[in-house]
């Protein structure tokens, strides 16, 4: 009997927590959406046209929803990048560079392994090894700015800034040089298109969406077991928490510092890794601008929880894919979908602005990330 | 000589705070020219009260009075208007400011726009003759020694002509000696006509210096008694309630053989200045050796050497036998520390981390917590359970968040965690009950003699001497990062250990 | 700041200058080359000196300001709409909507750093997720807002970008005037006094950003206000302790930082080419704050290394000068994206400490409770 009552009310507690953490972000889209339609509004257009748009445009037909789960998995292997990042403390604004040169490695593998060889591979090889290559690249961008922190003092925040811009320099020089497209007609800053053994194939006939979206979840999964379940969690989780008392609890910090940019570096190098191999097969200068900043709203909007990612992932993509819809029916541009998304990230990151607003109460922690600069 | 002009009065001062009331309906005043003490343990509400009056906080209902005259204090502006001056218990000063900035902060004197330094420090220079309270106005700070440094924060309320002074907890950083010289500073102020509150928890100072004393419990005023109507034994049970054995049961213990041994430690802070300087000693199984030392000379460095938490810059370290100089805190706690850290916060709890959580901080990465990197909640739960149990801590689950816990319910956790470890053979507490309830203080001193009457080396750090004294076999006392002396309880006295803590040299039989 | 300090950035500017000099004399004479190359210097480190004039008082009260760059976007933006706007719908005359427009900027970065201050004082939101909001809302913002203003259904500029009312003009001064006595009939004389003129012959907000820094740092030490900002970037309970109003010295200084972080993106579309694209500032607003950690949280510490950074700039501006000339063992100088990297692996040298440890303020980033 005590112990149907205590799994009752554990139920019951696990329930009001999930209700509890996505209050705030449920009403955090929905002041966002309202601000939004005024700003149309203002602007001229019919809010309620433009929102029918949107909805139709990433729910109406099945390919609609193929399209939105399409754009979800870069967003959900980025977002899970942040948010690993955020739970050890460090705020990884590098996604962005992270994941662009993760797209150009694997791609280089793609095109350019068959021809060193000499010999064409089978895709059980080649697709797992263009994978790889473009995470581990991702996990070596994250790791140096990883290993700065943990030695040096350096912040994260502004390295990881100068790596997604050195990382923007390397890939324009690689793309408008070595690596571009020699093909006759092409005048643009590509590689390639990867060899058909390189790449993932699509689940259905017709539609867009690859198994790449379903890798996406299953990594999602992963990664909620590695800091729930396993001691390398725990020992990311509580670096980040308090560094103070995981060196007392005899974590080594710097290491478990620089292990958790690595990880987030690797989810961050196969989001650009499973557009190039799954979608694009070739990767073109600029297509993953704006990555980034979306990944750190979207770990934001997620709490920095897998499953939260996952959700927040297929609404920013939702947004992203029905703009098109919503463009074509009330003549709104794209840009808008950035505002409201900025917006949405603006009360999600001042919840107390939207506690305030719909006077709910506080509880549990602020997520502190600012320690000033160290050094 | 206190007379009967009241110059201070404060009537049904009431303040909640999310989820405790902090004052209930407190009355209190305060004559002209008196010192008067307001004693409780703590978080009896006494800081509060002070803050309140002094404007960092509003009371929530009551009044304040200052001369017969009902005043509004709305912020520490009105009340230095009023000649209410605070010297706060963790001193209010800026480190990379010098003494001339700090005390002009607020109440800046300008020539032409431009901060006018050198009125200040005359100012300054003629307060530190008049006063007897010497302090150089173009000196840093930060480096300066506490002592001094609480000089300062008098300067400063008697520049604003204060003529209440209110001191938080003074003496908590100085040596009996400086303690001595305190109380002389604050008899010669209320000659002056400066009245005095005097916020303690230190029975034995309130008897030696105060004209009457109020004692708090629990946000509310007990009594207010004179010295000459009162003892030890009495205040004791007004602070806390109910009878207080103000001793601690202790039997003779024989030590066993060396278990810590230090030799020639040398160690630097954080601005790589040498802060112990050559330090041996060696504590034995069965026995607990006392630190005694004001804050500030070495002791936090040294616990931070002996446990793993910065590296020696030379010196040996062994832990019976097996060398452990400057190895990573892991290696240490597997080699049989338990240590129970001066900043529980900040060291000793993840206060996000549930109880649970944080009974296997330092132990998770093993059997049979862990299995091949996966955590086991099952043990983890019933290991929880089981040291909940044992040690009292008070708390509706084990999955509560540490942050939610009282003070001394955190400090239990890490006490539980620590010494409930199966192979431990010394432990290191660092200002064990700094800042808990009497009730708490209790039970963390019995279980410190529980280790040791099992044959445990007991290193205990504290800056209450009486912790100290009633705790340990032999003490050692630490003075600007050196060990001055080494002791047998039974052959020294509070006398002689305050003047080896205050640097002074005792020439023993 | 220490003797340490100031010799790296000595030396990195040395190097710099020298490297430019080395290829391009075949080209111009080495006075010319350096006195150039020092002029684009102070130029182009104009909005870097601002941004890190912004962040210093900011930190300096407690609050970190990565949001910088966002200020500076939207700043340059309504600095330039609002010229737009004075010039083309309210029909004033050029230089009048100019400095308009630069009113417009200043008043948008204070009304960006109010956003900021409201987030990070009244509502404690953690500053540095509260500058990176600021920074993604500034470039939606500025997207959105460029696309529907000029291009949108309801525009009044039907479809097409208006021309700029124009930029700031230099400031003229009169070196060569007063000293072309002194050499006589010597030509190659004149010549190197005009070039030295050149250096000095600055726009107005660069010429502004070097009176600043100065006017800040005397504010900041020398002050009743400064003293107040230290204290409470450094110890605000102590601060609040003495009666100074916490929240107010913080809101103050975070306004003022948006301000100078106005300046700073009046400078990308007003002083610098008199047209917007989106994500201008190109970093720059992050730089800035590696300039601000490097120069130990003061306006001259600051200043002295916004130069080295203009400096790196001013390599690739000349790089492309002479790129003709350029040795062909050195060919990699020709490509841009190569030599671009310079200011950003210059920035994370420095944040490494190697060059000195720094100390931000104590409280830096620390909402305060009573």
């Amino acid at each position: 009997m005590q112990e149907e009552k205590q799994s009752n009310s554990l139920t019951r507690q696990i329930l009001q927590s999930i209700s509890d953490a996505s209050l705030v972000p449920f009403l955090a889209i929905v002041t966002a959406v309202v601000l939004g339609g005024i700003i149309i509004a203002f602007v001229g257009g019919n809010p309620l046209l433009a929102y029918r748009g949107l909805i139709e445009g990433s729910f109406g037909s099945t390919k609609a929803l193929s399209e939105t789960a399409v754009w979800a998995t870069p967003y959900i292997f980025a977002g899970l990048a942040v948010a690993l990042a955020f739970k050890g403390g460090l705020f990884n604004i590098g996604a962005e560079g992270q994941l662009a040169v993760g797209a150009v490695f694997s791609a280089l593998i793609g095109y350019a392994l068959p021809e060193w060889l000499g010999f064409s591979l089978p895709t059980i090889i080649h697709l797992p090894l263009a994978i790889i290559v473009g995470m581990l690249m991702g996990g070596l961008w994250a790791g140096v700015v990883g290993w700065l922190k943990a030695y040096t003092g350096g912040h994260e925040v502004i390295n990881t800034i100068m790596m997604n811009y050195i990382a923007l320099n390397t890939t324009s020089f690689l793309l408008n040089g070595v690596m571009k497209d020699r093909s006759p007609t092409n005048v643009i800053a590509r590689t390639p298109l990867i060899e058909e053994s390189s790449r993932i194939p699509a689940i259905f006939d017709g539609l867009r969406v690859h198994w790449g979206f379903v890798l996406a979840l299953l990594v999602a999964f992963f990664i909620w077991w590695l800091l729930n379940k396993t001691t390398l969690g725990f020992e990311i989780r509580t670096v980040g928490l308090n560094p103070d008392a995981a060196q007392y609890a005899g974590i080594n910090v710097k290491r478990t510092i620089i292990i958790t940019m690595i990880l987030s570096g690797m989810l961050a190098g196969m989001a650009g890794t499973i557009e190039v191999t799954g979608l694009n097969y070739r990767h073109e200068l600029g297509f993953s601008q704006g990555y980034g900043f979306d990944a750190i709203a979207i770990a934001l909007l997620g709490k920095s929880h897998p499953l939260g990612i996952v959700l927040a992932s297929f609404l920013f993509a939702a947004m992203r894919n029905g703009a098109t819809r919503m463009q074509f029916l009330t003549q709104m541009p794209v840009d808008l979908i950035s505002m409201i998304q900025a917006l949405i990230l603006l009360f999600v990151a001042a919840d107390a602005i939207v506690r305030y607003i719909y006077r709910i109460k506080s509880k549990g922690e602020r997520v502190v990330l600012t320690r000033g600069w160290g050094g | 000589m206190s007379e009967s002009k009241v110059v201070l009065e404060a009537k049904g001062i009431t303040k909640q705070f999310p989820g405790v009331l902090a004052s209930d309906n407190v009355n209190f005043d305060l004559r002209k020219g008196e010192i008067h003490a307001l004693l409780g343990e703590n978080g009896a509400g006494k800081s509060t009260l002070m803050n309140l009056i002094y404007g960092l906080h509003l009371p929530d209902k009551g009044e304040i009075f200052v001369n017969g005259k009902q005043i509004d204090i709305h912020s520490p502006n009105d009340s230095i208007a009023a000649g209410i001056g605070m010297v706060h218990q963790h001193f209010m000063l800026i480190p990379v400011f010098t003494v001339a900035e700090n005390v002009m902060l607020g109440d800046e004197t300008t020539k032409n726009g431009s901060l006018d330094r050198n009125t200040v420090a005359a100012k300054i220079t003629e307060i530190s003759k008049q006063y007897g309270l010497d302090v150089d106005p173009n000196a840093l700070v930060g480096p300066l020694p506490v002592g001094i440094q609480q000089r300062v924060e008098i300067v400063k309320t008697l520049y604003r002509n204060a003529e209440i002074v209110i001191l938080d907890e003074p003496t908590a950083v100085l040596t009996p000696q400086e303690a001595e010289d305190l109380f002389r500073i604050m008899r010669d102020l209320t000659a002056r006509g400066v009245s005095i509150i005097f916020i303690t928890h230190k029975l034995k100072e309130v008897l030696a210096v105060a004209d009457r004393i109020t004692v708090m419990r629990a946000g509310r005023v007990i009594n207010t008694v004179k010295p000459s109507e009162t003892d030890s034994a009495q205040l004791a049970n007004m602070m806390v309630g109910r009878q207080v054995i103000l001793t601690v049961d202790k039997k003779d213990h024989e030590a066993s053989g060396d278990v810590l041994n230090v030799e020639n430690l040398i160690v630097r802070d954080q601005r790589n200045l040498e802060t112990v300087h050559n330090v041996s000693f060696t504590v034995r199984g069965g026995e607990v050796l006392g630190i005694a030392g004001v804050q500030g000379n070495g002791q936090t460095e040294l616990s931070e050497a002996l446990t793993g938490l910065r590296h020696p810059t030379s010196g040996k370290v062994t832990i019976d036998g097996i060398d452990l100089t400057g190895k990573p805190p892991r290696t240490i706690t597997e080699a049989g520390l338990a240590h129970i850290p001066e900043d529980r916060q900040r060291h000793g709890l993840v206060l996000s981390y549930t109880i649970a959580d944080n009974m296997v901080l330092c132990d998770y990465y093993h059997a049979p917590f862990s299995s091949r990197g996966v955590l086991q909640p099952k043990a983890l739960d019933e290991n929880s359970r089981k040291l909940i149990k044992a040690f009292d801590v008070r708390t509706p689950s084990p999955f509560v968040n540490a942050g939610k816990l009282s003070g001394g319910n955190q400090q239990k956790v890490i006490v539980a965690r620590e010494l409930s470890r199966n192979n431990v053979k010394l432990v290191v507490a660092n200002q064990p009950t700094r800042g808990l309830d009497v009730g708490s203080i209790e039970y963390i001193h019995s279980e410190i003699i529980k280790m040791r009457d099992r044959g445990v080396a007991v290193l205990l750090i504290s800056a209450e001497l009486d912790e100290i004294m009633a705790l340990s076999d032999r003490i050692a006392v630490m003075y600007r990062g050196q060990i001055v002396a080494v002791v047998e309880t039974k052959k020294t006295t509070r006398e002689q250990l305050g003047l080896w803590m205050a640097g002074a040299h005792v020439e023993t039989a | 700041m220490d003797l340490k300090r100031f010799g790296f950035i000595a030396l990195i500017i040395i190097v710099l200058f020298s490297v430019v000099v080395m290829v391009g004399q075949t080209k111009q004479t080495p006075l010319l080359i350096v006195t150039s190359m020092l002029a684009t210097t102070i130029a182009v480190a104009t909005p870097l000196t601002l941004g890190a004039l912004s962040g210093v008082f900011c930190e300096r009260s407690g609050v970190v300001n990565i949001g910088i760059e966002g200020m500076m976007l939207t700043s340059a933006f309504f600095g330039w709409l609002g010229g737009i706007y004075m010039f083309h719908i309210f029909k004033l005359p050029p230089s009048v909507s100019i400095v308009l427009g630069v009113f417009f900027a200043i008043l948008t970065g204070a009304l960006m750093a109010l956003l900021h201050a409201m987030l990070s004082i009244t509502f404690k939101v953690d500053q540095i997720i509260g500058g990176t909001v600021i920074n993604i809302l500034a470039i939606g913002l500025t997207g959105f807002l460029n696309r529907q203003l000029f291009f949108g259904a309801t525009s009044v500029f039907k479809g097409s970008v208006p021309s700029s009312p124009g930029v700031l003009p230099t400031i003229h001064i009169p070196i060569t005037e007063i000293f072309s006595s002194a050499c006589g009939s010597s030509a190659v004389c004149l010549e190197n006094i005009q070039a030295i003129n050149r250096v000095f012959d600055q726009k107005p907000i660069a010429l502004s950003a070097i009176i600043l820094v100065f006017l800040s740092h005397y504010i900041l030490f020398n002050t009743r206000w400064g003293l107040r900002t230290r204290a409470v970037g450094e110890h605000p309970k102590a601060a609040d302790t003495v009666g100074i109003n916490v929240s107010f010295m913080r809101y103050a200084n975070v306004l003022i930082g948006g301000m100078f972080a106005g300046l700073a993106g009046a400078y990308f579309t007003i002083e610098s080419v008199p047209s917007f694209e989106p994500l201008l500032t190109n970093g720059r607003g992050f730089i800035s704050l590696a300039a601000m950690i490097f120069g130990n949280w003061t306006p001259i510490g600051a200043w002295a290394a916004s130069l080295v950074f203009g400096a790196s700039q001013a390599l690739l501006i000349n790089m492309q000068i002479f790129r003709d000339v350029i040795p062909p063992q050195w060919s990699f100088l020709q490509e841009s994206y190569i030599v671009g990297l310079t200011p950003y692996i210059l920035t994370m040298f420095i944040l490494t400490g190697i060059i000195g440890k720094t100390t931000s303020p104590a409280a830096d980033g620390v909402p305060y409770e009573k």
